[in-house]
């Protein structure tokens, strides 16, 4: 096969390429250059936007051997992830820019310029398994579960993860680390990215506010109550807990919780931890991994990146997916996303629109 | 493979690899009193004196450096700082097509140092207009610190009149200088009879080593230095002489001159037959710069097209992958291609400016070059168009 493998500069995307080589595949590097105004050598490695890191990857290219270009996706990733994740935010959501950047980018913008230039699929150092199913490739958790990455990946439909390949979703993390090392990648100790790669300090309240400008608001309790104030309200998420100004003692000395953010009114209302719990989950946009669930099918759902699942039956009407839970659930931010898995499988996604 | 990307770099001669590696197994720094700093200096100066017989300079004016780009700041900023002297000039003009070389030293002047830059517009070849030089330092004479006007565009070819330019700024007294590094030893070029003050080239281009250059430049031009440290060059450039580097280049210089006459009439034949073949094969295909092919408008070893509907940076990984080295000609940071700036002031949409090549002839160029690209450029431009095509209906 002919094999784009988009390089990082860290080191799970060397190791899947290094993988993918070794399989006899033909393989050809690009890095994503993603960020219009990239920082020089910022401290540390935190994704996809640095001059270091495009050297990294470019090092890696050398060390395996592979054809090495830069694709210029600088213009896309902010009208199609940076823009959205401003407008979301400003709207009272909670967006998860990774899942937006395989949606839009890697797998739709870097996916069909591959394909047209004649590349059979794209691989990348996600931790996922495609595995063969009855009606085609299946989108599965990766095998280490604290690496897991299935989550960003389930708004792939089954053409897109047709085209993909995931060459670490059966191997545990420090298993790749050893084999980077073994095989000379000069990344292998580079520490993992967490952050969002276009906030190069990781402050996110800080980047919204110098996009959104400061709107000063009030933190209200469920009757209305003036509990303290904001600067804007769009630096929430529903369950936070930490870093909420209150300026008020609470009657029960309890901690309180985000329940809900009004970008019209620009109020910010906190409750008690009991106040978070939700029972159903009302979520728009579903995509599919494979055939379109039917109604009443029973699923582990997953509503945030690295969190827990609930069993939750499925309904699915004129675009929107509503999912009860068989238990409460808390923390349930508008604009995450929904997941849908059995087992390890993932049968699709929805972006969370309401939470009952 | 076909390497055409001489522009870039071109394989360095053998003379300049004979003297190059010849002096490398010599001691002495020319500096030194003794006879083996004697024996080095007598190699620099030789070095010196052929390079300025083949460029039509005096040997006191040609300045070693280590590479064009240092080459360029030397003229821009030195000469900027010395025209501060008397008093305050705080204007340069500089052609809008300048290498980056020098239009980041002179946007740092501008950034740090209060300078104001007017940018030298082009036509549609990206050619300069003297009578601009003229009139600009003519509305203002004493506010005008220097010219700087490239001998020929790195990237579309076109050959500038800085003779006309070095003529309506000398009534002046402003000092001018022009980027040479793709002229020197492919076109004529007579440093005295051209009347600029200052003339960058480089060793790389013409054949000799990377990592050496030369800065002619007149007996009153006098550029404040960019380093400090010994004075070993007329005090305007420290920094012990690099004799191997430096012998290298004037072998190449001198071979370079000694063929150039029947070397780049073979190159520019070759470069027609190179812009005939891609043209028939993708005839909408559009050639960039001077369509007139003679040396005095087009260096020989040019040819600069534009792909309607593909990315450039496509095309050169399909072309890559089938042995054809070529550029996209833009400047990259984290290797991020910017449309070009010298496509953009010719008038070029940055669509436009995106879609284009370039692909440069040097001296081991041969037909086999030329035929291995026009083979494959019909379906290199095919695919190209349907991935964007592709990418460009999903966004």
């Amino acid at each position: 096969m002919r094999v784009l493998a988009a390089l990082s500069g860290g080191v799970d995307s060397a190791v899947a390429a290094a993988r993918v080589r070794d399989a006899g595949h033909d393989v050809t590097a690009v890095h994503l250059a993603l960020s219009s105004n990239p920082q020089t050598f910022r401290s540390g490695a935190r994704g996809c936007c640095s001059l270091e890191d495009s050297r990294d990857a470019r090092r890696v290219a050398d060390v395996l051997g592979l054809p090495y270009y830069v694709w210029d996706l600088a213009e896309q990733f902010r009208a199609e992830v940076v823009d959205d994740f401003l407008s979301e935010y400003a709207a009272g959501r909670t967006p998860n820019p990774c899942l937006r950047c395989n949606e839009r980018i890697k797998f739709a913008a870097v996916l069909d310029r591959a394909v047209g230039l004649g590349f059979d699929v794209v691989c990348t150092g996600h931790y996922a398994q495609i595995l063969d199913g009855l009606d085609g490739p299946e989108l599965h958790r990766a095998v280490d579960p604290d690496k897991d990455q299935s989550y960003v990946l389930a708004v792939l439909d089954r053409d897109q993860i047709g085209r993909s390949l995931f060459p670490l979703g059966d191997s545990p993390k420090a298993e790749v680390r050893r084999e980077a090392a073994a095989r000379g990648i000069l990344v292998a100790d580079k520490p993992d990215s967490h952050d969002i790669c276009f906030i190069a300090d990781g402050d996110t309240k800080g980047f919204l506010a110098s996009h959104l400008g400061e709107r000063p608001g009030h933190v209200v309790d469920s009757d209305g109550v003036v509990l303290g104030n904001h600067d804007g309200a769009y630096a929430f998420t529903v369950g936070q807990r930490k870093g909420l100004g209150l300026t008020v003692a609470t009657p029960d000395r309890q901690p309180r919780y985000v329940l809900s953010i009004e970008p019209t009114t620009n109020i910010v209302t906190v409750g008690p931890r009991e106040a978070l719990g939700v029972n159903e989950i009302v979520a728009e946009r579903p995509r599919w991994c494979g055939a379109q669930v039917v109604s009443g099918e029973v699923f582990a759902v997953q509503y945030r990146a690295h969190g827990e699942t609930v069993t939750a039956t499925v309904h699915v009407d004129s675009g929107l997916l509503r999912a009860t839970l068989d238990e409460p659930a808390s923390g349930v931010a508008p604009g995450q996303t929904l997941v849908l898995y059995d087992g390890t499988r993932v049968r699709g996604s929805a972006t969370i629109s309401a939470a009952l | 493979m076909a390497y055409l990307d001489h522009a870039a770099t071109t394989p360095m001669l053998p003379a300049a690899m004979a003297a190059l590696t010849k002096e490398l197994g010599e001691v002495g720094n020319p500096s030194s009193l003794h006879a083996a700093g004697r024996r080095a200096r007598r190699a620099v100066e030789e070095s010196r004196e052929a390079i300025a017989a083949a460029f039509g300079a005096r040997p006191s004016e040609v300045v070693f450096t280590a590479g064009g780009t240092e080459a360029d700041n030397l003229a821009v900023k030195g000469l900027y700082w010395s025209r501060q002297k008397e008093r305050p000039r705080p204007r340069i003009l500089a052609s809008s097509v300048e290498h980056h070389a020098v239009l980041d030293p002179v946007r740092w002047l501008v950034e740090h140092q209060g300078a104001e830059v007017v940018w030298l517009e082009v036509d549609s070849v990206g050619r300069v207009d003297a009578r601009q030089v003229h009139e600009e330092i003519a509305s203002d004479p004493e506010s005008v610190a220097l010219v700087t006007v490239m001998w020929a565009n790195n990237e579309v070819g076109t050959v500038q009149p800085v003779g006309e330019c070095a003529a309506a700024a000398a009534p002046f007294g402003v000092p001018i200088h022009s980027d040479a590094v793709q002229v020197a030893g492919h076109l004529p070029l007579d440093f005295a009879a051209s009347g600029l003050d200052a003339v960058t080239l480089s060793g790389h281009k013409l054949g000799g080593p990377v990592g050496v250059g030369a800065l002619l430049l007149g007996r009153s031009a006098t550029p404040a230095p960019l380093i400090h440290g010994g004075g070993q060059e007329r005090d305007v450039r420290s920094g012990t002489l690099d004799t191997p580097s430096i012998a290298g280049f004037a072998a190449a210089a001198t071979e370079a001159i000694d063929a150039r006459r029947s070397r780049e009439a073979t190159i520019a034949a070759l470069r027609n037959e190179l812009i005939a073949g891609v043209i028939e094969q993708v005839p909408d295909a559009r050639l960039n710069g001077d369509p007139r092919l003679d040396e005095d408008h087009r260096l020989p070893g040019n040819a600069h097209l534009s792909f309607p509907g593909c990315e450039g940076d496509s095309l050169l990984m399909l072309l890559d992958a089938r042995g054809v080295h070529c550029s996209t000609g833009s400047a990259c940071s984290a290797g991020v291609a910017e449309p070009s700036h010298v496509l953009l002031a010719i008038g070029s949409s940055p669509a436009e400016a995106r879609s284009s090549l370039r692909f440069s002839l040097g001296h081991t160029s041969t037909r086999a070059d030329v035929d291995q690209l026009v083979a494959v450029i019909g379906p290199v431009v095919e695919r190209a168009r349907a991935a964007r095509a592709s990418t460009a209906a999903q966004v």
